[in-house]
Order: structure tokens, then sequence, then C-alpha cells
């Protein structure tokens, strides 16, 4: 059966209409039209569907949607557009993290819920915290280094300083060319 | 004066009783030892697969810890306990116990210096190991990497910090001496009574307790308490549908039954030992725990009935299920083709049929996670998605639909209690949401 | 020039291609087949194939330039690497240009986006065509004016001569020879003065990936579009016996059951009433019989009872006589092992009654139109196949399964387009795996501490079973008309396929080496990237080190000894010096050094890592690693970067945690929790790319260059720090017997 449930998805609120116990995410994906949580399992175990609740990460392809009334939802959407990029997902484009990127909408939303309650994570708490999420193509060590960095620029911007460029690696800079961030080229003549 | 009299004799008797209880409770310390005299890769073996079945690693480790360098929490009713670091280190570990010392730790709950160890240290089951076993699992301990890793002060209130107390405990409640095996019985029937009874201390969890924490032997496995879990009876007041056997035993002990599932809470880490072990001692193991329940305790059988939909707290908790839940536990079970590691029916849960539901609300919280890398039961965890108001729905919905048994007293309190950071539910599901009938 | 291109549908894919309306558009640069014919051998990359450059470039008439490339982006960051290509010949920027990937109505036939083959083929093409493109463009201005090319020049989108009179491309476009067809002679932009290629532009597509724009198949939401949801055999070769529609047909929102023999499906208008549609059909559905699996704890005995055919790859020196000295052998193993892309396979098809389009994720749109075409007796040019972004690519995934699958369900169901979405467990079950495979190596070890003779064959089912043909499309197969699955096939050397990488790259005076191709396939197989050079390679490295240690020499010092390439000597010294090779380690830890060159005739790369094992459980953790490579002239360094860092963590999650779980009975793993992969915490604390630049080279490509030495490095560390030496993957020493006396 079918019912009219009121929702608040990224501060706008809608009347959607669907049978209760439909997971969040198709009511994201096909109701509302959002593109950023994704369908990866479907069974609470890889985090691809991850969107904000109330300030706490949730998996949304398992929450059914009357369990949410009331209560602020949050999607990738909500902190920033492709042109207009929040400061966390300024951080993913600085740093390359998305290879196939499928995981990370959800990861930008585990790490925006962990930087929410926990602005200055340590290496060991942001891994525990996004160990839930799972990445196929490997870009774990970008996405660490993204969440390290909007961690700092957030610092910044509390301290009214710009934000520090912080480094992937070991000893690399910032910029474009040859030798940035996380690897060193060595042209060889040949 | 008379009343002066019979106080100085109540105080003579006192100091006596003192003295006495001062000559039982004092022990010496026994000399370090260098190190401990090489020992065989086959003792070591020996060792280790005897630590497992004893799963010593799951309290002498920490959070994150080293394994074995001790700095777990063991929170008792009489407060914190911290669990001791059991590798070799000089130090703050065991270097320096020489053999005698730690069989008397084993055997009867004093430490090298002499001190006493309180009971969350099962020397009331160790004492029963052989000699051969203590000596084996010195063997393994002594030959872990040395960590240094202090252990921190127990956090125990007057008068609970004096050690020496124990003495009168021990003369209460501990009987020292090696396991009995019973000529009535097979020898495989006597090894899992050995182990249980012994090593894996079985009713230090299993068997409810006294007011002074002692297990309360003449109520052997009939349930009992760890970590605010409570753990099933063994016995005949066990609610497994159906009842357990020899072969689902072996299966649940050695990771993963398709009928009753796999272990949660304090019971998983033990379970993660045992499937490291042999076949065979798990086999004894489960022999001897299928016999304390009265062979063919018939009429036990997977409830899974309808549920009153005009009650307004069934029906969301209804919906909840339909839309978290069945997606895997609906899936028909493993066996059938289901998802992983789900059971044909939750009704097959005594999570869900057993007379307590804080082990519920804990998995409900926080979920269940094999080991890292290892394959095994997966829940995720609904403690940040659902409110305590809604995690009461579905248990009381899953309590009614799997259960043959009423609802539980104090459900919304206990679940309020175990998920006090729960999210807050502003309003409840709309009313459509109550009228749908539960999915069957 | 000619008709104006019409696009059906461009509307669903985010208007990029309505864009493109007015490009000059020819059909005749299209080659048809899976690998398709060169019709001009002599060019550079798939100019080969498709030679005129507006197969590659194509101006508008108001002057804008799109590229296209038939290969399609997997989430190695094709696109931005094309575009740099592109921009940098053009002298334009990448921003300023369009791009269309794999698309059998619009781009060149490429077959197949696989085998780090990208950057080689199709930039490589890329690049020329844009050069001859440019050239085109001076030569047109240049008979405008009448002045001699030579002092033309072209950037910005403008032409300038030398007394400063200007042109714009759109200016000139109808002025340009039309037809013309690449040279590969025209000069490219000196790599000193490249100001694109060799930057790290940030990837194009992540903006859209982070904030929730459309840049997945996934996210295309046509008007009138069904979802399908497919319901599967229990196991291999099981047949459905029975089936009760009733109750499944009339739930809610339920359009319509398909059903064609084995194969079943469920639509609905909405994407919730398929999913439980579907549950309910699974139960209502009896199936029976089915093709039992190898005992899995005889696994590699089963391999080795399967006839094979053996072909000797490689032979030298068997005319001298075998060198005195020690012998050693070992055999190393693999078992099955899975792709498991994230998000599971997608595909949307339409049919309008006559032309059926399918957008896909699969690696190859032509073979994928071959496929579905013959799967539906349609005319080739009756369909087109459209590539859409999905979840991360590693191989042959359900990619082309479902995109066959859409097509059934499309056809039977004209003018709706159909979208199938699988679920995690029929990914997890019914992709192809890569293949078990056993490697036995043997050598001799000479007085003098250098390999005399070396002996190596290896075993192992194909790692081709893609689609060029219906019979490879799971669902046809199930069809109560079956097409029949092909044969297996070995793929050739050069490249080849479980003998990929089975040659060292070291200088040896003796070799015979021998591929031991095996038809059978008791669990379904196809390539995973990097095919059988993922255990080669382990299995080479391993060896290495064990005759390094028997030879008492340092591993890393014998490698060079019996290398003469000096790229590959180059990769090794950078590596070594990065890592700090030689340092001790601390208890219970290791390290391990492996090196290869991928295919012998691609990229190179020489991994060092130091890996911590738990005494305790023998849990191994990979904590530090070094990668250096060297994948020819590089145009985006963190591109490639990237492409490494990817390749070792997949290529560690593969080495270490992962096996494809089955019985008798059929697969256990069929979801996360049966198949565990690496997470957050199992990431290392440090992972350094050293990249060995090589400007004016050819790009080699960096997809899969990490991953068998990534796993030689991890087998040959464990040994360094355990004393135990491991031959099967995944690596796992186990908590006693050598764990125990650590
Ligand atoms: S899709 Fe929700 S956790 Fe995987
Ligand atoms: S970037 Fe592809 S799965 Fe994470």
């Amino acid at each position: 059966m079918t019912g009219s449930i009121a929702l608040s998805v990224n501060g706008r609120r809608h009347m959607v209409e669907a049978a209760p116990e439909t997971p969040l995410l198709y009511v994201l994906r096909d109701d509302l039209g959002l593109n950023g949580a994704k369908f990866g399992c479907g069974l609470g175990q890889c985090g691809a569907c991850t969107v904000v609740v109330d300030g706490r990460a949730v998996l949304s392809c398992l929450l059914p949607v009357a369990a949410l009334e009331g209560r602020a939802i949050t999607t990738v959407e909500g902190l920033g557009t492709p042109e207009r990029p929040g400061l966390l997902q300024q951080a993913f484009i600085a740093e390359n993290a998305a290879q196939c990127g499928y995981c990370i909408a959800g990861m930008v939303m585990r790490a925006h819920a962990l930087l929410d309650r926990n602005p200055d994570p340590t290496e060991a708490e942001i891994r525990a915290a996004m160990a839930g999420n799972l990445c196929r193509c490997g870009t774990h060590r970008r996405i660490l280094a993204a969440i390290r960095r909007a961690a700092s620029s957030r610092k910044g911007d509390r301290a009214g300083t710009p934000p520090p460029a912080t480094g992937a690696g070991q000893g690399q800079g910032q910029g474009q060319g040859h030798g940035a961030a996380g690897a060193t080229a060595g042209r060889v003549r040949s | 004066m008379r009343l002066g009299r019979i106080t100085g004799i109540l105080v003579a008797v006192a100091a006596a009783g003192a003295a006495a209880f001062a000559v039982l409770a004092w022990h010496p310390a026994i000399a370090p030892v260098a190190a401990p005299p090489p020992a065989s890769p086959d003792v070591i073996r020996a060792g280790e697969t005897l630590a497992a079945l004893g799963y010593c690693a799951s309290c002498h480790t920490a959070e994150g810890g080293r394994p074995y360098a001790g700095g777990r929490p063991i929170k008792t009713s009489f407060g914190t306990i911290y669990a001791t670091n059991i590798t070799p280190d000089a130090r703050t570990g065991l270097g320096g116990w020489s053999l005698d010392a730690f069989t008397r730790a084993m055997r009867q709950g004093i430490d090298r210096e002499g001190r006493h160890l309180y009971p969350a240290f099962p020397y009331t089951h160790y004492t029963g190991l052989t000699d051969g076993d203590v000596a084996a699992l010195y063997a393994f301990v002594m030959s872990r990497m040395p960590v240094e890793a202090r252990t921190p002060e127990n956090d125990l209130p007057f008068p609970f910090s004096v050690r020496a107390l124990m003495a009168g405990w021990n003369l209460l409640f501990f009987r020292e001496g090696r396991f009995t095996a019973d000529p009535n019985r097979d020898a495989i029937w006597n090894r899992g009574a050995y182990l249980a009874e012994a090593l894996s201390h079985c009713g230090a969890c299993h068997s409810p307790r006294n007011a002074l924490g002692a297990e309360v032997t003449a109520r052997a496995y009939s349930g009992g308490e760890a970590d605010d879990w409570w753990s099933p009876a063994l016995d005949a007041g066990s609610t497994a549908a159906p009842p357990w056997t020899e072969a689902s035993l072996t299966r649940y002990l050695a990771g993963w039954d398709p009928e009753h599932g796999g272990a949660g809470g304090p019971m998983a880490p033990v379970v993660a030992a045992h499937g490291r072990v042999p076949r065979a001692e798990i086999a004894a193991l489960a022999r001897y725990v299928a016999g304390l329940a009265p062979p063919g305790q018939a009429g036990r059988a997977p409830v899974d009935r309808p549920v009153r939909v005009e009650d307004a707290s069934l029906a969301r908790g209804a919906t909840i299920y339909a839309g978290a839940c069945a997606v895997c536990h609906d899936s028909g079970g493993w066996a059938a083709g289901g998802v992983p590691y789900t059971a044909p029916s939750l009704g097959h849960r005594t999570t869900i049929t057993g007379p307590d539901p804080r082990n519920l609300i804990h998995v409900l919280r926080e979920g269940i996670a094999p080991a890292s890398h290892a394959r095994g039961p997966y829940m995720p965890a609904y403690g940040e998605m659902l409110s305590a108001d809604q995690v009461t729905d579905l248990a009381a919905y899953l309590r009614a639909r799997f259960s043959p048994d009423g609802p539980w007293p104090d459900l919304r309190e206990t679940v309020h209690r175990l998920m006090p950071d729960a999210p807050v539910g502003r309003a409840g599901p709309s009313t459509t949401a109550s009228a749908k009938e539960p999915p069957r | 020039m000619t008709a104006p291109l019409h696009v059906s549908r461009r509307s669903l894919v985010g208007g990029g291609l309505a864009l493109m309306v007015g490009v000059p558009f020819r059909r005749a640069a299209l080659a048809q087949g899976i690998t398709p014919p060169a019709v001009k051998p002599g060019l550079p990359g798939s100019l080969k194939q498709a030679p005129r450059i507006d197969a590659w470039i194509q101006i508008g008439s108001d002057g804008s330039v799109t590229v296209l490339t038939g290969k399609a982006e997997l989430g190695q960051g094709l696109k931005t690497a094309i575009l740099q290509v592109a921009a940098e010949e053009l002298s334009l920027a990448p921003a300023a240009l369009r791009l269309v990937t794999a698309d059998s109505d619009l781009t060149p036939n490429e077959g197949y986006t696989a085998g780090s083959h990208s950057m080689q083929d199709s930039a490589t093409a890329i690049r020329h065509a844009a050069a001859g493109a440019r050239a085109l463009l001076i030569a047109a201005a240049g008979r405008r004016w009448g002045i001699d090319p030579a002092g033309i020049a072209c950037a910005g989108g403008l032409v300038t001569a030398p007394d400063g009179r200007r042109l714009t491309l759109a200016d000139l476009v109808e002025a340009v020879e039309p037809g013309a067809e690449a040279t590969g002679q025209v000069p490219l932009r000196d790599p000193a003065a490249h100001t694109v290629v060799g930057r790290s532009l940030p990837r194009v597509d992540i903006p859209g990936k982070v904030a929730g724009g459309a840049a997945y198949l996934q996210d295309i939401r046509a008007p009138r579009m069904v979802h399908a949801r497919i319901v599967r055999p229990p196991r291999y070769g099981a047949r459905l016996v029975a089936l009760d529609t009733a109750s499944v047909a009339g739930g809610p929102g339920v359009i319509g059951i398909h059903r064609d023999g084995d194969f079943l499906a469920v639509l609905a208008g909405r994407e919730y009433d398929a999913v439980r549609a579907m549950r309910a059909l699974e139960k209502a559905a009896r199936w029976e019989g089915g093709t039992p699996l190898p005992d899995p704890r005889t696994l590699f005995e089963s391999l080795e009872g399967y006839p094979a055919e053996r072909t000797v790859i490689h032979q030298t020196g068997q005319g001298a006589p075998a060198g005195a000295g020690r012998s050693v052998s070992a055999r190393y193993r693999r078992h099955y092992q899975m792709h498991g892309s994230i998000g599971p396979s997608c595909a949307l098809a339409e049919f309008d009654g006559t032309r059926l389009t399918v957008w896909s994720h699969a690696q190859g749109m032509f073979p994928l139109r071959k496929a579905i075409a013959e799967l539906l007796s349609l005319p080739e040019e009756k369909v087109r196949c459209i590539h859409a972004e999905g979840s991360g690519c590693y191989g042959h995934n359900g990619a082309d399964d479902a995109a066959g699958d859409a097509a059934l369900l499309a056809v039977a169901m004209p003018g709706r387009p159909v979208r199938v979405q699988y679920t995690r467990e029929q990914e997890h079950l019914w992709e192809p795996y890569g293949g078990a495979m056993i490697a036995d190596a043997r050598a001799v070890l000479g007085a003098d501490g250098r390999i005399a003779d070396w002996d190596y064959a290896v075993r192992s089912p194909t790692h081709l079973t893609r689609p060029g043909g219906a019979g490879q499309l799971l669902s046809a197969r199930l069809l109560a008309k079956p097409f029949t699955e092909p044969p297996p096939k070995a793929l050739p050397q050069p490249e080849g396929g479980g003998d990929r990488n089975a040659i060292p790259l070291y200088d040896l005076p003796r070799a015979r080496i021998a591929h031991d191709f095996v038809k059978a396939m008791p669990l379904r197989v196809s390539a995973l990237r990097s095919l059988g050079a993922f255990v080669n390679v382990f299995a080479i490295e391993s060896f290495i080190d064990e005759l390094a240690e028997t030879a008492g020499t340092d591993p890393v010092a014998f490698r060079l000894a019996h290398l003469s390439d000096s790229r590959g000597r180059a990769v090794i010294a950078a590596a070594a010096e990065r890592f700090g090779w030689g340092k001790p380690v601390g208890r219970g830890r290791g390290v391990g050094f492996a090196f290869a060159r991928y295919k012998n005739l691609a990229g190179f790369a020489a991994i060092a890592v130091e890996v911590a094992v738990a005494p305790e459980d023998g849990t191994v953790r990979l904590v530090r690693a070094v990668a250096a490579v060297d994948v020819g002239e590089i145009v985006n360094p963190h591109g490639v970067r990237d492409q490494i860092e990817g390749g070792v963590i997949q290529a560690m999650s593969w080495s270490l945690y992962e096996s494809v779980a089955f019985d008798p009975e059929g697969l256990r793993s069929r979801d996360w929790s049966t198949y565990p992969i690496a997470r957050f915490p199992d990431v290392p604390d440090s992972l350094d790319v050293v990249l060995l630049d090589r400007p004016g080279q050819p790009f080699l490509g960096a997809g899969e260059v990490a991953q068998g030495p990534t796993a030689g490095a991890l087998g040959n560390a464990i040994r360094s720090a355990t004393g135990v030496r491991l031959r099967d993957l995944p690596l796992r020493p186990g908590p006693t017997g050598g764990a125990a006396s650590l």
C-alpha cells in the first residue's frame, strides 16, 4: 500500500507517495531524482548508499522512509553542486579522490558525518570511521587525504586563516606540474 | 563490666579470626626466573590450541591493542577489573614467572607475588586443568612477543579493592581440584566435560551468580550474564528452537549453524577462537553441552505467526522489518539460496525467543561484523539509524511474530537504557503505515 | 559537408550528445568485428583501424571541437588523459573540447577497453589525428590567404598568419579537405614545449561524481522507463521446472513477468516494486538439477586432471647442454578471484520497433553490438551500443550480461526503455571470475650464482570469454532456444592470456616456457585485470627470490644481475632507492621486492613493500610500499599515480584476502560477508609512487602494471618476516604452524 510521507531532504520538504517500508535509497533516486546515493548491495554491507540523517551516517538502502518522517536527510547534493562544490567535495576534487567514483558519494557523506562530530580526527579514527564503506578501485589513500584536507581547511576557516595545503604523500608540493602530490616524476630523456 | 567483657571477647575472637584469615590470605612470592626453559614447538602448538579453547586473548587483549598485552576492562557488578598483560614482558607482563608461579595462578588464583586474583579470572575453572595442559599453556604464553604494557589499576570501591578479602571468598566458594572423569560416560563426553568445565569455563557466563559474584553451582547452566548481555540457558531452560543437537552445536561453535546462526556479543570471540581448533575438540564440547539439556526436548519449533496490526507499535515495527530486515531475513535462509548467514526464519534465534531482550537490542544497535577478512555473519548496525522508540517497535514486532512467549516486560526502558545515544525520531511513521499487513 | 547527425535519445545522456548536431560524421570510419582489421597497418595506434582524421577529431560549423574515442571511461581517468592529448596537439584548453567515448554509431571501433591499451591505442591515434587536424586547418588557411602554410600558427581556436591576420575554426571548417586521412607523419609538438600533456590536470569527471551530477548509466532516468529485475537459477545448469506467476503478476506495480526458457525477469514501473516482485518471484520459482562444482579441497588436483593443450611459448639455449648446479623447483597456485565492482551491473535498452539502442558499461561497444544483434537476429546496423559509465570495471564482469538482458526485455516491450539492475548477489554469483591457475617453476642455479637453466609451465583456463557472439551472454544460454557458448580460446602471445608474462624479462641463457591451456571451466571465468600476468609475475618473482636466497644474494642485486633491460633496471633502482632497500626492519616485519614489465611490452613496475605479520593469528598487514613505474610518456602524473595506487591496493586485497568460496553444491561467495575484501584499516600507512617519465616515448598504459609485482613483493615480504614461503594466492600464513614458532 502506498501512502504519503513527508520527507525533509537537503533542507527541502517533499511529499512522497511510496509504500512506507520503501528504503530511502529508492525514494531519493527514483522519486526525488537525486544521483548521489548509490545502489551497491542493498544489504547494508558496502556503504555506497550512505546519506546523513540528523547528523549521522546511515545506510539508505535499509532505512524505510516511514522511519524518517521529521528527520533531516542530507545527501551529497546537499553539500554542493558540481559547479559549486562544498568544502568536503572540493577536498575530494583536489585530491583526485575518485577512480570510478561509484563509492565516493557514500564516502563523502560518511566523512561529512565524521567531521561534524569530530572535526579533528586522527588517522586511526578516520580509518575506523570509514571501515564500513568499501572501495574496489583502491582509492582509499586519496579519500583519506581528502578527509584530512577537509579537516584542516575547516580548521583554517575557523581560525580565519587560509586552508593549509596538505601534501598527500611525503614531501610533495601542490600544483599541477610534474612531481605534484603523492607522485614524484623524474623526467628521463630517451 | 559485662559489656566490656563481651566486647573484649568479640575483639579477641575477631583478632584471632583476622590472624587466622591473615594466615589463610598470605601466600609467599615465588622467586622470578630469568627465562623459562625452551619448549618444543609441539608443546607450544598444543598450548596455542588450548589458549584458543580458553579464548584467553578475548579478555587479555584491549580494544585495538596487542594480543595478550592486557588492558581490557572487565565490567563486574562490583566495579571494573582490567585484564592483565600475559605476554612475557619482564616489567609489565609474565616475564620472570616460573611454571610454578603460573600454575599457582591458574589453579589457586594467586599471582607470582602472592596476591589474590579476582575470580573474573576463572581460576575457579582452570583449577581443573591437567599438569600437562597448564605446562603447555605456559609454554605458549611465554613464546609470545613480549609487549610492554602496564595494566591499568582496577576500579573497585572499598571493600572489594582489598584483595586479601578474596581469601574469604575462596573459603566460601572455591574448591581447588583437578577434573575427574565420569567412568559411566564415553571418552568424548569426558573430554567435552573437561574442556567445558575447566578450560572453556562455560559456566562463568552461562550459570547464574550469587550476590558475591560466585557461580551458583546448584543452578549451573541455567543462564547467566556477561557484559550486560544475557547468556542463554544450556539446560532444560533453553528456548532454542529447534533444540540444540551435538551436530548443530558443533557447527555453531566452529562459526555458524544454519538453524541457530552465529554468535554475537561476548560469545563472538569465543566462537572465533574455537573456529581455529581441531574439530574433534569442538565436537567433544558439543557432546557435553548438548547433554546438559534433557534429551528429546521436543515441542520447540520455530514460530512465525500473524501479528496484530491494530497495535500501532507492532504495525510500525512491521514496516521497519519490511524495509530494513526482510531483504536478508525473509530471503529463505542461506541453505535455501538466500542471503548468506541468514536462517530460514528468525524464529530460530534465541535473541528473539529468549526471556530477555538485551541481546536483541545489542545486536540491533551494534550489528554483527566478522573478524577482518574472515567470512562470517554480517549485520549492519542500526544504533545510528533508528531511534530508541523505533528499535522498541521493531523488537516488539519481532517478539510478537517469532516467539511463542508473550511480550518482554520493560522493553522500552531496556532499549532506552542500552541506547542512550540513539538518534531521536521526531515523529512516528505515518498512519497509513500502521494499516499495513505484516509481511508474511 | 554532410547531413547533420541525428542522435536519438540524446536527452537521456545528459545533453552531452546534443552538441554533436551538425558535426560532420561518416560511418565509413567504422570497422566491424571484435578486433577490427587493420586497414592501414603502418599507422600508429588505432589509426590502423580508422585512419580518417574526422573519425577522431571533428570540428563543427560553429567551430566547436569534438574528440572521439572508441575506448571507454572505466574509472581509469581515460577521459581526462585523452582530452589532454588532443588539447596539446590542437593548442586548445582541454575544457574547450567535447569528448565522445565508445558509441557504436559515432566513434571508431577500438574493440575492448582492456589490457592497458587505451593510451597506447586510442590516445596515440588521437594525438596524431589532432596533429593532422591542425595541419589541415593550417593548410586551409594557407589556401585562403594564398600564403605558405609554414608560417601559420594554430592555437587557442585561432589560425594566425605571420602578418597577424586571423581566422577562427568556424571560418575554416568548410574549407578543410574532407575525408583526409592521418599519415602519422605530421610532426607532433615538441615534448619540451608541452603545456597540457605531462601536467596533473584534475580529473574532469570528479566534480560530477562527488556532487551528485548525472555521472553514471545508473543515473539515466528515461521517460516511461521500466525497471526490470532478473531471477537467476540458484546454481549453474539448474532448470526452471515450476513457476507460479499468479501471485507475483498481481503484485503492486508489476507490469509483467518475462519468461523465455530459464531466463526469468519481472518488470515494474517503479524500481522498488520490481525489487519486491523479484523477491516474490524467487520464491515462486522451483529449480532443479544443476552442474556440480569441484570439491574445493581438491580444486588444484582437479585442475591438473583436466586435459590441457600445451604450447611451448618460449625456448632458448636448448641446443647447449644444461648447466650444472643446484636444482630448485616450486609450485605456485591461485584460487578463483572475482572483480567485485562496488556497483552491480546495470543496463538500459530501448527498442523503437526497428532499432535497438543499448546503454552499457561493458568494455566493448562494438563486440557487444555484434553479440546483441546475433541474440535478437537483428542486423548489426539496427543495434547501437553506447557506453555510459558504471561502477569501476576491472575486466569482464556482469556488464555485458546485463546489456543482453536489457536488450531481450526491450524487444519484448517496444517503445519503453528497460533498465536492468542486478542485485549484489547476482553480480557475485554470475560474474566471470579470474580462473584458478597452477605455475610450476624449476631452475638450475649455477656455481657462479647465476641462473643456468629455467623451466616453467603455467596451467590455466581461458582469460577471455567476452562477447563477440551471443553465446557468451549469460541469458542467451538460458533461453528456450539457447545459444551455446563457443569453446574457450587461448589468447596468443605476445600478449597472452593465462601465459601473459609467463616469460621472464630476465636474461636466461637457457629457458623453456610452456602454457598448458585447460578448456574445462567448472566456474565461469574470463578476463580479470592483468589476466594471467598476476599469477605468472607472482610465481616468477617469488621464484627469483627463492633462487636469490639459495644463491645467498640480495634479491634486488640478484634481479639486477639478471636484467640487461635498461628501463627495467631504472625502475628497480628507483624503487630500491626510495624504499631504502637493505635497511633492517623490526621483529615481525619483513620486506619484499618484485618487478615486471607488463606483457613484456608495456609498462615497467618495480615494487618494494614492508609487511607486519601478527604472530598470534598470522594476519598480514601491508605497512609501506614504494612503486616505481615507467609507462612511457606520462600524460597526467596524478592519473598514473592513482592507477598505481589503486592497482597496489586492489592487488594487495587479492593477494592477502580473496578467494571465491564454493562447494560441490554451488558458489558460496554471494556477498561481501562471503567474499571479504580490503577495507580502510588495511590500507598501507604510506604508498609512494615514483614516476619515471619518458617524454617522446610511446604511451605504455598504467592500468595493470602494479598487479603482479604487488603479489610477488608481498609473498617475498612474508617470507622475510616469518621464514615461511607461501606459494598459494591468497597468501595466508595462518595462526598455527609457522606463526606459533615466531
Ligand atoms: S547499498 Fe546500502 S550498504 Fe551497500
Ligand atoms: S572509486 Fe571505484 S569503488 Fe571507489
